[in-house]
Order: structure tokens, then C-alpha cells, then sequence
């Protein structure tokens, strides 16, 4: 027996044309509990609906214990479902809701009756089997549903959003018993949220989506103090995430400060990105200690600890959570500590684009839009005296973030698109802007956008890179 | 305005001259003989006469199976109606529900002519191909907008504890979609029963149905039998109703 209770292997799933999950490779352990989270639309239930058998992907497999599910049936594989609003049959009671996967498989009346009466009891809803199952609450609803689903000892239990039609309160006593559930049963659960507090809470292992991309797998600990990515960093958990720049190996520098931390191996001067939780930027009295000093700018309760805005010395707005509050406009000494500091590789640093070169203007591809080359720098004559750039050769265009303006007017500019993805990086937006054919940009601004803004892109003609792309490439 | 529920005056009025007093003079002319007296012979004679009783029976027997045909064909038509992956365009619905904005009187003498023009004896047989083709959108419709609404999920889940899509569909999709059923029965059993024009030109009048005696009652002037043969058919009506009533309730039904 395999330790791979499931394998799922290159997978993509495209609709429309659109893609939805692109080559996703992850493994599911048996008896573990697994959650897939990441926002609306990153592929998450796109994934849970294959491994059930309700979508076939387009390419890859997915196996289970070692064996294909391709050409499986939804009702042949040995996995049941929590529908997200439960899907419990309106026209059956809770006893006949329980018992339908029974029946169909033609079990014993006696052995039926022993069984949902035995998961009726491990949901606590021992006395509800002659109730319509219209008449319970979301919170039984739910019970019912997950009762229907193990009552066939599924080898896995895929639970789709299960929480997310009941209030806080109910949730998280659901998040208790679907843990205490999970550890009485030894089911593997696939469990998919959008919500990071439930993924942190219940799994042995969150595997993050977005745009149908993995982004990381690990432990809740490991995405929670690990992100890899900003993006991750920013869905999961609040925090600050700020631009730095690696000076040497175990040495940084952001805000304005250099720090120690204990990253290694991305070279010298390497532009990183930063994530410093807001738990663990600490006050000092010490100026021993003192790393930056920063004015307070706001202080709110949030029950457990209190929640402060301060404008660092350089500059930087930070978030910071401590049990203690400091009063505001008053100036307070702070220190991170080096195993705290988060340092991740910067996804990219510029625009890169690709386009044609066409004398007075460069026809760039995606995003589709032209570039006038009036006032821009282009590339020199080559060694050979050639001219580097002749009319229709193709071009590689670094358009750094800041060159990118937004207007308001969508027709202003050189094209539009609708703003996708905020990042507050401590004293800038870092936006990512997706054109209407589909292509990105990312901004640095001051300006405040809301997400799903529509907005003219226009370029400024500073500290753009014109040069040839190579022939062979 | 004094007050809003003045409004409903007109309405009021309507339904009191052109629904309420009728119903009343049905009453009153049924249980009257020629001369304005009491009597309840009207109703007696309904069951002691043989023909009535026999056109009666006849009109029950093809209302039913003018029902049955209507679902046996209406349903697998609501069901491709209402699945995306069949029907990729709203012409479709538009192209069944079409008949019903035709006046059915001009269906049905077309049907005739049909089937004069084919050579096809008028009888039984054309009568419930005429019933049939006037009262199916009725039953496809209701038991379409059922189908249509109906969360997939329901389905789903049934395919997810093990059942395969046809035993799927017969215990979760069928059971759950019975509301709009009975509003298509509704709407198709009751109008059958008291139709007699689709029996006038579709069997030229060999089969009679109990429509059809209240016509020839009441065009020969023989009021209160007329009458009293609607009172009864009134009831009939009423106890179907009453009968599909609560089974209809749940939403998605037409009534």
C-alpha cells in the first residue's frame, strides 16, 4: 500500500477557453486532512470537482491508491462528498437522507439501521431522524450532510466549502468538530476554503491557489511563517510587506534600515521582497536594542491585542499587533528580530515586454498596445557596425513599475484594464493591472485604487530599457 | 385618495359581475325546473340517465389519457428543455410554448383539415392527437420551469452516495420535479373534461364528451339541466384541485 492516498499528476482544466488549474501536481496522504485555499476563482473547486469525478481534466490523471480514476464515474470512486449548501433531498427525512447511499448499494435493512443510527449519534443528531430536513438549522443541516457522506466509509471525504453558509459563531464550533471528527474517523479530508483562519485551524497541510497556479504546500506553520511568495504572505495572515534589498547573505535592508536575518544564497544588491508579521515588530525601551524609532499613528482594540499604525523615520507606514497599546503622535523605539524577517525573491522587477520594433513605434504583443520610440533610448549600432534594430525585428521592452501611470479616463491612455491585485508595501501600492485581452502590468503608485477599478494605462518615458531580442531565442 | 385598498374597487366589481353572479345563477338555475320552482330533479336525472352517465364516464376516460400522454411526452421534453448542455438557446422553449399563442379553435380545424387531407378516419385516435397537441406546452411548462430551477447539486449528490445518473434522476430529480407535475395535470385534466370543441370538429361529433352535452343543453335552450350538468362538473373540478393542491405547493409550481 502506497502512502499516497492520492496522486494527482499534471493536471490542467481549461473552460472556455480560459484556463482554470494549469499542470497542478500534489500528492494527498492518506488519513491526512488537506485543504485547498486560495480566492474566488483560483481553480479550487474547479480541482475537488475532478478528484470527485464530476469534470475530467484535460490533461493529466489523477490517481488513487495508486490506480487511475480516468474514466471512473463519480458513483464507482470511494469518496463522497459535503456539497457547499449540503444538497440534502428535500423530499427524504434525515433518516432516508442518511441511509440513501446504503440502499443503493443494496445493504442489509439491519446493517442500514445499525450505521446511520451509529453516525446519527457521531454528528449528535441522534434524535432527528424522523425530522424534515427542511426544518433544521445550517448548523444541523451541515451535520446531516456529513453524515450522509461517511455513513458509506468513504476512503476520502471531499468537503466543499462546508462552513461557509453559517455564521461565525457556528463555524467555529464546526471547526472543532470537523477536526475531532477527522481524528475519530481516520477519513483523508480534502477540504476547500477560501477562508485562511478555518485552512490554518483544521489542516495537516494547505496547499494555496491562485489563478490556477500551486502556489506553496506546507504545514499551516510553515505557509504561515514561510510564505514564499507575496502573495501568499498577503492572503494568509495580516502583514507587512515591504520592498528590500539583500545586501550579503544573513543582511538586509529595508525602510531605510539595514537588519540582520537569517536568510542566505540570494546573491548581493538583490532586489527581495519582505514580510514581517505585525506580532513581531517589538517596542524596546532599550536603545541598545533600538533598530528604528516611528511616531504612532493609530491604536485600535481588537479584543486579544491592539492593532497600531506608525510612520517609520523613513517613511514607511507599518502594522504592528502588541498587547500594549502606545498612545498616538508618540515616538516609540522598535526592533525585529532576524528569524522574523521574511525574505522572498522578487517575482519580478519590471515590466518585461516583447514586441516589434516598427521605427516610430513599438507594437508591444501582450498587452496589445503601441509605444511611440520618440525620446526613448534604443539600442546602438552592434560590433559589426550593423544597425541593431531594423523595421519588424523584435524587441524586449523593461518598463519599470513606477513608468506606469493610471488615469482615471479608460480611453486616456494607451490601453485599459480593471485593477486586479492590490499590495500596500509600506509607503506604495504595488498593483497589478490585467489589460482586457488578457495581459498584465504592475504599477507602483501612490494613488488609491479599489480592486476591480477600470483604468487607462498610460507609460511615462523614464527608465525604460529598449533592446534586440536574441535571433535563436 | 382616501385609501389604498379603494383601488381594488374595479377589480372587485369585475369579478362580482363576471365570475361571482354567474356561479350564483348556475346554482339557482340548476336546482329550478322551467318554471322558477325548487326541484333536484335536474341533478337525479344527470344520474339516473344512462347516455349522460356513459358520455360522463367516456370524457374521465379521455381526460386521463390525454393527461398520461401529456407526461409521458411532456416530461422527456421539459428535461431536454431544461439541461444547458441540450438546449443551448431560448428559441427552443419559445418554438413548444408557441402553440399556446395561437387560438386553439384555429389549431384544432387545421388539425382536422390534416387529417381529412391525409385520409385518416376522424375517431378516438385524431380526438387524443388534437387533445394532446392543444394541452402539452400546458404541461411542459410548469414541470420545464421545476426542472429549470432546480439546484444541480441535488443530483450531484445522489451521483456522489453511488447511484448512476438514471437511478439518480428517478429517485432525486423525478420526485423532487412532482410539484410542477401536478400543476401540468391540473392544467390539462380539468380543461379536457369540459372541452367539446376538439370533440365537435376532431371527431365530428361520434364521440361526445360532458362538455359537449352542456353545449347541446344549453344551445337548446334547456337552461336549467345545462345548468345544473355545470354544477356538477364545478365540483368535479373543485375536488381535483383540492386534490393536487398541497402536492403542487412547493415552488416552481404554475398556480
Amino acid at each position: 500500500m502506497t502512502d499516497k492516498i492520492i496522486d494527482i499528476q499534471h493536471l490542467s482544466k481549461s473552460f472556455n477557453g480560459k484556463q482554470v488549474l494549469a499542470d497542478i501536481n500534489l500528492y494527498i496522504r492518506r488519513g491526512e486532512f488537506v485543504t485547498l485555499l486560495g480566492p474566488s476563482g483560483c481553480g479550487k473547486t474547479t480541482l475537488l470537482r475532478m478528484i470527485a469525478g464530476f469534470l475530467e481534466p484535460d490533461q493529466g490523471t489523477i490517481l488513487m491508491d495508486g490506480r487511475t480514476l480516468d474514466g471512473i464515474p463519480p458513483y464507482d470512486r470511494p469518496l463522497n462528498t459535503v456539497f457547499q449548501r449540503y444538497a440534502l433531498f428535500p423530499h427524504l427525512d434525515v433518516y432516508d437522507n442518511v441511509a440513501f447511499g446504503l440502499k443503493l448499494k443494496g445493504t442489509p435493512k439491519d446493517e442500514i439501521d445499525k450505521r446511520v443510527r451509529k453516525v446519527l449519534k457521531l454528528v449528535a443528531m441522534s434524535d432527528y431522524e424522523d425530522r424534515d430536513v427542511e426544518t433544521l438549522s445550517g448548523g444541523q443541516q451541515q451535520r446531516i450532510a456529513i453524515a450522509r457522506a461517511i455513513v458509506n466509509q468513504p476512503k476520502v471525504l471531499l468537503l466543499d466549502e462546508p462552513l461557509a453558509a453559517l455564521d461565525l459563531k457556528m463555524r467555529k464550533d464546526m471547526q472543532t468538530e470537523l477536526k475531532e471528527m477527522h481524528r475519530k474517523l481516520g477519513i483523508t479530508f480534502v477540504y476547500v476554503t477560501h477562508d485562511q483562519e478555518e485552512a490554518l485551524t483544521l489542516s495537516d497541510t494547505i496547499v494555496v491557489l491562485n489563478e490556477g497556479h500551486i502556489q506553496q504546500i506546507g504545514t499551516p506553520t510553515d505557509i504561515y511563517n514561510e510564505p514564499v511568495n507575496s502573495f501568499v504572505a498577503d492572503f494568509i495572515g495580516e502583514s507587512n510587506i515591504l520592498n528590500g534589498t539583500m545586501i550579503k547573505d544573513r543582511r538586509v535592508s529595508f525602510i531605510g534600515h539595514d537588519f540582520d536575518c537569517v536568510d542566505e544564497g540570494f546573491g548581493e544588491d538583490t532586489p527581495v521582497d519582505i514580510v514581517v508579521r505585525p506580532e513581531d515588530i517589538y517596542f524596546t525601551t532599550d536603545p541598545a536594542k533600538t533598530q528604528f524609532t516611528a511616531t504612532v499613528k493609530s491604536c485600535t482594540f481588537k479584543g486579544v491585542h491592539y492593532e497600531m499604525f506608525v510612520d517609520t523615520d523613513s517613511g514607511n507606514e507599518l502594522m504592528i499587533q502588541d498587547y500594549d497599546p502606545y498612545p498616538v503622535g508618540s515616538v516609540v523605539n522598535l526592533y525585529i528580530d532576524p528569524d522574523d524577517i521574511q525574505v522572498m525573491r522578487k517575482e519580478r522587477t519590471c515590466n518585461v515586454l516583447e514586441g516589434v520594433w516598427n521605427q516610430d513605434t513599438i507594437d508591444i504583443e501582450k498587452p496589445e498596445f503601441s509605444l511611440q520610440t520618440e525620446g526613448l533610448k534604443l539600442p546602438g549600432r552592434k560590433a559589426d557596425g550593423d544597425e541593431a534594430l531594423q523595421p519588424g525585428s523584435r524587441v524586449k521592452v523593461e518598463i519599470p513599475f513606477g513608468s506606469v501611470d493610471l488615469l482615471d479616463d479608460i480611453d486616456a491612455g494607451l490601453t485599459s484594464g480593471e485593477v486586479y491585485f492590490i499590495l500596500y508595501k509600506g509607503d506604495h501600492y504595488h498593483l497589478t493591472v490585467k489589460t482586457e485581452d488578457g495581459g498584465f502590468l504592475w504599477v507602483d503608485t501612490q494613488d488609491i485604487w479599489d480592486k476591480g477599478d477600470l483604468v487607462g494605462v498610460a507609460i511615462k518615458n523614464k527608465g525604460i530599457k529598449i533592446s534586440a531580442c536574441d535571433e535563436e531565442a | 385618495m382616501k385609501k389604498r385598498s379603494n383601488w381594488s374597487l374595479p377589480y372587485v366589481l369585475f369579478m362580482v359581475i363576471f365570475v361571482v353572479l354567474p356561479l350564483i345563477l348556475i346554482l339557482v338555475y340548476a336546482f329550478q325546473d322551467g318554471q322558477g320552482r325548487f326541484t333536484l330533479a335536474n341533478i337525479t336525472k344527470f344520474f339516473t340517465d344512462k347516455d349522460s352517465l356513459s358520455t360522463f364516464a367516456v370524457s374521465i376516460e379521455v381526460a386521463l389519457e390525454n393527461t398520461l400522454l401529456c407526461i409521458l411526452i411532456g416530461y422527456p421534453a421539459a428535461w431536454i428543455l431544461s439541461r444547458k448542455e441540450y438546449n443551448k438557446s431560448a428559441v427552443t422553449i419559445v418554438l413548444f410554448i408557441m402553440p399556446m399563442w395561437i387560438n386553439a379553435l384555429m389549431r384544432t380545424l387545421a388539425t382536422a383539415q390534416l387529417f381529412t387531407v391525409l385520409g385518416v378516419g376522424l375517431g378516438k385516435g385524431t380526438l387524443l392527437f388534437g387533445m394532446v397537441y392543444d394541452y402539452l406546452p400546458f404541461m411542459i411548462y410548469p414541470i420545464y420551469n421545476v426542472l429549470s430551477k432546480m439546484d444541480k447539486s441535488y443530483a450531484e449528490a445522489a451521483v456522489d452516495l453511488g447511484a448512476t445518473p438514471w437511478r439518480a434522476f428517478w429517485k432525486v430529480t423525478v420526485p423532487l420535479s412532482m410539484p410542477g407535475v401536478w400543476s401540468g395535470v391540473l392544467m390539462v385534466f380539468m380543461p379536457t373534461v369540459s372541452t367539446f370543441a376538439i370533440s365537435e370538429f376532431l371527431t365530428n361529433n361520434k364521440i361526445k364528451l360532458f362538455g359537449t352535452i352542456i353545449q347541446e343543453n344549453i344551445n337548446s335552450s334547456m337552461w336549467n339541466y345545462g345548468a345544473a350538468l355545470s354544477f356538477i362538473m364545478l365540483i368535479i373540478i373543485g375536488i381535483s384541485s383540492l386534490m393536487t393542491k398541497d402536492k403542487e405547493q412547493a415552488e416552481g409550481g404554475l398556480i
